[in-house]
């Protein structure tokens, strides 16, 4: 089950792809990148979700990360996070193609 | 093919060292991303969703078998041992790192490649016929001229900075194969009355989300004046093509606005200033380059009893050759392509495994020529008769040798959302699920010739706008939908599809393509193809089939 969240008031994550690879990377709660979507810490707050473009901010200068934003997140009822939108699911999960290797090969 | 030269040995040397230093100055915090995303985009680089991507240009799809090779080292010791082939005729990698891409461009540099002008707002690499150099129905080989226009499009210092990105594309064959009609543009190999060779001038077509097919806007241009013409046309849009909206920059706007006949006055007048200039084409330069690609030294061959007997012994083999061999300039020789497209694949990918089994065979079978077909297909343009059965079972063993090129299942599809950062919705899993779903190749081949094209977003890197199916994946509140077009064309009836009804979602993308094809069989007239049938009939009984029940 997942609680109705959407528009402005949905819970936030920060995300980014890291510098050196582009990775997919998620700020924690303890305001470290992690490229875990597990990882991730949400809130809704105004003056957390502040706190989380600055950190965004002082990343990008720092030459950690790229392209930072804010995506909005359901809460499961176990408490964990499910990104809103197909997007940020296959950012979360990576190609849903299986593996990333050519199913061409697979079925070779 | 052509060799480089000192100077571009030079050249591409440099500009691997360039961006060498450009990447040190990223990682050392010297260049800001803002700073940087320009310079890397010049040489390939995008940040994708996922990670960096690298698009390598395959100058008009032409490769050896060397270059194949390093293809696929780059694939296992940069990537994840494999690569995308696209419908530009390039390769796509999808993991590099961004420290490796400086080693990644010196290597390619060591087997005269690069990824120059694979993106930015620059004339991009020129793509042409894939059996250019082996086409029995050629005029002339479309390769000599792409090859003069790449050396002339290469920073070129006027229009390295366009107001969108420029694509031309060449054939020289009386089929079109490369899709003219939808560049910005198009030039076709053409005899005058008098039997000379000249060019077809299109310009104006394109794709994306303003789909238009070229307009014509001279019959006939002299060889020696082809980079004149071409300065003149892109002189014209340069100067007047707008700069304040990223969706009304290409060309093709351009001219529809002015309308076809004051911008060709304008590129006439322009062409009549610089024609007889330094950019004139003369007998030794265009020698030069047709030495380059002169015709390989095949002998003629009669018939080959051992080709027909194996034919009829092996009927996966017969099958094969029905779809996937062209006539060759030479009797006893065909032009292969090599599918990528197996039931449940990924079009256009191949491994690095796969990549040195192609150099390979085009060593043992095809003069070590390879080609980049923009249906995201490979091609050995020069096989012997005799040597199609040994080399169909090589490529069995490498999962190479789907007998399905032009049928249902030859799908093109973009990365879509599982990589492309501008994508709306993934096409890969459409196109494994509809691959797997007409698997059975009688009944692809009972459907006859019909290409599916489908893009995860209306910039139509999938070319779906020409597909005599198109599938566009478009976003609706953040799910996945998609709208399905009827009766468009790449080729020389080139058409734009018409949307058939409201978009599905993507576990209703199978079903209703199922839908599409039981209506075509059941309403098509003889052997009436796909798309001669939706012309016949207009989309009536394929909304009726798709809505009625809805």
């Amino acid at each position: 089950m997942t609680s109705s969240a959407s528009g402005t008031t949905a819970p936030k994550v920060m995300t980014a792809n890291r510098l050196s690879d582009g990775a997919v990377v998620y700020l924690t709660l303890a305001h470290r990148w992690s490229d875990r979507f597990e990882d991730a810490h949400a809130s809704a707050a105004p003056s957390e979700l502040a706190g989380f473009e600055a950190t965004a901010l002082e990343a990008v200068k720092t030459r950690i990360v790229v392209g930072a934003y804010l995506f909005a997140v359901s809460v499961n009822a176990d408490g964990s996070l499910a990104p809103l939108g197909q997007r940020e699911r296959i950012r979360a999960a990576g190609p849903s193609v299986g593996t990333d290797l050519p199913a061409s090969r697979q079925v070779a | 093919m052509y060799q480089y030269s000192n100077f571009d040995h030079a050249f591409v040397r440099a500009r691997s060292a360039e961006f060498r230093e450009q990447v040190g100055r990223r990682l050392a915090g010297e260049l800001t991303e803002e700073e940087f995303k320009p310079l890397r985009l010049m040489n390939g680089l995008y940040l994708q969703l996922h990670a960096y991507m690298l698009r390598v240009a395959i100058p008009y799809g032409t490769l050896s078998s060397r270059q194949m090779r390093k293809l696929a080292e780059i694939a296992r010791r940069w990537d994840r041992g494999y690569g995308h082939f696209t419908t530009r005729q390039n390769i796509q990698y999808n993991w590099p790192k961004l420290q490796d891409v400086p080693d990644i461009l010196d290597s390619l540099a060591d087997v005269e490649m690069h990824a120059i002008q694979t993106s930015g707002n620059c004339i991009r690499n020129v793509t042409a016929d894939q059996f250019a150099g082996a086409a029995a129905d050629e005029i002339e080989d479309s390769r000599v001229w792409a090859e003069i226009i790449r050396q002339w499009s290469t920073l070129h210092p006027e229009f390295s900075f366009l107001p969108r990105k420029f694509k031309i594309a060449v054939t020289g064959a009386e089929t079109d194969r490369a899709a003219v009609k939808f560049h910005d543009i198009g030039l076709r190999m053409r005899r005058d009355a008098v039997g000379a060779v000249g060019f077809e001038v299109i310009v104006g077509g394109g794709q994306g989300r303003t789909p238009i097919v070229g307009e014509t806007i001279r019959a006939f241009l002299p060889k020696e004046h082809l980079l004149s013409y071409l300065e003149a046309i892109l002189r014209t849009y340069n100067l007047l093509g707008r700069r304040d909206n990223l969706y009304k920059a290409r060309i093709k706007i351009l001219l529809a606005q002015t309308g076809v006949e004051a911008f060709t006055r304008e590129v006439e007048a322009e062409w009549e200033r610089i024609r007889d200039g330094a950019l004139t084409l003369t007998a030794s330069e265009i020698g030069r380059i047709e030495r380059f690609f002169a015709a390989p030294d095949l002998a003629p061959a009669v018939p080959n009893p051992a080709f027909a007997t194996a034919k009829l012994e092996h009927p996966d083999f017969a099958r094969w050759c029905r779809t996937n061999l062209f006539p060759h300039k030479v009797a006893g020789h065909q032009v292969v392509t090599v599918s990528l497209k197996p039931a449940g694949g990924i079009p256009g990918d191949a491994t690095a495994e796969q990549m040195d089994a192609v150099a390979d065979l085009a060593d043992r079978y095809s003069l070590g020529d390879i080609r980049i077909a923009h249906e995201q297909n490979l091609v050995l343009p020069h096989v012997r008769e005799a040597d199609l059965f040994d080399l169909w079972t090589a490529l069995r063993g490498e999962g190479l040798a789907e007998g399905n090129i032009g049928l249902i299942t030859d799908i093109i599809a973009c990365p879509g959302l599982d990589y492309c950062n501008l994508a709306n919705a993934r096409a890969i899993p459409v196109a494994q699920a509809l691959s797997r779903r007409f698997a059975d190749s009688d009944l692809a081949g009972e459907i006859g010739p019909l290409t599916l094209n489908i893009s995860g977003c209306i910039n139509a890197c999938g070319h779906h706008h020409v597909g005599n199916i198109g599938i566009l994946g478009v976003d609706k509140k953040g799910e996945e939908f998609y709208q399905i077009t009827l009766g468009g064309s790449a080729g020389d009836d080139a058409a734009i599809g018409s949307i058939v009804g409201p978009a599905v979602p993507f576990d209703r993308v199978t079903e209703t393509v199922e839908r599409i094809i039981d209506t075509y069989r059941r309403i098509r007239a003889g052997d009436e193809t796909f798309v001669a049938t939706v012309r016949r009939t207009g989309l009536s009984p394929f909304k009726e089939a798709l809505y009625a029940d809805r």
